[in-house]
């Protein structure tokens, strides 16, 4: 289990995303998960060990490091990743219900079924409507307060998002204020303001992509509402239309981030 | 061999599930397993080569390294991740039996084999208990071994060869110990899910035979 298979596990909810959600996960794997493990663990990697204190006193060095990197960098963007992704898992539950209530029934062989096999159910692409609107738009809400309380855990605990290249310590047993120096500060903090402006942008797609699907829903009803006499069946061939090409897109962008990942 | 071949088992357990089976294998694959991998394991990489004693006698380090942790927090935590996740194997291992056995007597003994009732339902039932039990054992473990969920900055050590009592400097400990309330966590929301999948089984089941028996009764 790595970050190859959340990969997979986020690719099968590709498919029934909206463009803007299918571009938060082409930024979400190119720019964050992928710069956070090519790049960031190896900026990282040696953290304590060259983080050096102006003192011979043992323990000094170990004491000064856990005062001043509480929680690692690097493990908070991996945690904010991980919790960031996860709502996502509610729209595949979501779907991965409906697709077993439809085989349930194409098993008992309802008339109401379309389908001619199961193949055609598994292949099916749901729409964002109905009881699948509401998980979608929750799951997007949770993202978006998940992205903003990690940002600001960060803010809170590193008191902004530079890296000084000097800390004093005087925490026990240092003997006295004692200089401590942080290792690699500019890349640091090159990576540190690359990872918050780019969780910036998925802010702002994941807003982008909340008032796109309110103003979605509202045009629907207020459609509904006038065509409901006038188009019994009315079908939306145009949608229809950009959703392959938003899938084809999104394929060929998949097959490029696995073959960036693999 | 690595946590894929968990990964791959505990997704094939999932055809076998309840809804609320399924949320627990999505929390151990994001929430224990991906934490695992991605962050939890760098902590403790280094924590011996980190872990200092304000001493320069050989070996006092050493020795006041593996009195304080005698199984390191990491292995207990796979320990426990591939313990508590093998009973779902119960429910394949089942299935697989049904099937062998359907092939061996060259009919249909059950409906499908792979279908909830009487023998699978136990087996289900045995290894929601057994994860149950196994998830509550390891978090004891965890207390009694370490004196509670904290990780101190400082132990004091005083065992031969030390010369007298000696100040060792644990590495990361706030990173360690915030790793452990998240551990403690999920293996809670685990533990939860699992009791509410018990319960709900049981009743739903429970129903099921007093609604049969009741129209029996009436026939």
């Amino acid at each position: 289990m790595d970050w190859g298979a959340l990969h997979t596990i986020l690719g099968g909810v590709n498919k029934h995303s909206t463009s803007i959600g299918k571009i938060w996960l082409t930024v979400l794997f190119i720019f964050r998960i992928m710069i956070l493990v090519v790049a960031a663990e190896r900026v990282w990697g040696d953290e304590q060990d060259d983080f050096v204190c102006n003192t011979l006193q043992p323990g000094c060095r170990n004491v000064c490091y856990d005062h001043f990197f509480p929680i690692s960098h690097i493990r908070l963007w991996a945690l904010q990743l991980i919790f960031v992704s996860t709502p996502a898992l509610l729209v595949a539950m979501h779907v991965a219900y409906r697709r077993h209530e439809k085989k349930r029934q194409f098993r008992k062989g309802d008339q109401k079924c379309e389908f001619k096999d199961i193949e055609e159910i598994r292949k099916e692409r749901f729409r964002i409507e109905g009881s699948l609107w509401w998980t979608y738009t929750s799951s997007i809400f949770f993202r978006l307060i998940f992205e903003a309380v990690f940002m600001y855990a960060f803010y809170f605990m590193y008191d902004g998002f530079r890296m000084p290249r000097l800390m004093k310590c005087n925490a026990w047993p240092c003997p006295n204020t004692v200089d401590c120096f942080v290792s690699r500060p500019t890349e640091k903090t090159v990576f540190t303001i690359f990872m918050i402006a780019v969780s910036s942008i998925c802010i702002l797609l994941n807003v982008a992509e909340l008032c796109y699907l309110l103003t979605k829903f509202f045009l629907r009803r207020s459609k509904k509402a006038g065509n409901s006499k006038q188009h019994p069946n009315h079908e939306n061939k145009e949608e229809t239309k950009q959703n392959e090409m938003n899938e084809l897109i999104s394929d060929s962008c998949q097959n490029t981030v696995i073959g960036f990942t693999s | 061999m690595s946590w894929t071949f968990l990964c791959d088992l505990l997704s094939g357990v999932n055809k076998y599930s309840t809804g609320i089976g399924r949320i627990w294998v999505a929390v151990v694959f994001m929430f224990r397993l991906l934490v695992y991998v991605a962050a939890a394991e760098n902590i403790w990489k280094h924590e011996h080569d980190e872990f200092e004693c304000n001493i320069k006698q050989p070996g006092c380090e050493n020795v006041c390294f593996d009195h304080f942790f005698p199984v390191s927090h990491i292995r207990l935590w796979a320990l426990q991740l591939i313990i508590a996740s093998t009973p779902s194997l119960l429910v394949v291992f089942y299935v697989a039996y049904r099937e062998n056995r359907e092939k061996h007597h060259n009919q249909k003994l059950y409906k499908t084999p792979g279908k909830t009732d009487g023998g699978l339902l136990c087996t289900y039932l045995i290894s929601l208990i057994l994860k149950i039990g196994l998830e509550i054992f390891f978090l004891v473990l965890f207390y009694k071994l370490y004196n509670g969920f904290k990780i101190p900055r400082l132990v004091k050590c005083d065992i031969k060869p030390c010369p007298n009592t000696v100040d060792c400097y644990i590495s990361k400990p706030t990173e360690k110990m915030i790793f452990l309330y998240f551990l403690v966590a999920t293996s809670c929301l685990c533990i939860i899910l699992n009791l509410s999948e018990l319960s709900y089984l049981i009743f739903k089941y429970s129903i099921k035979c007093y609604l049969k028996r009741h129209v029996k009764k009436q026939q």
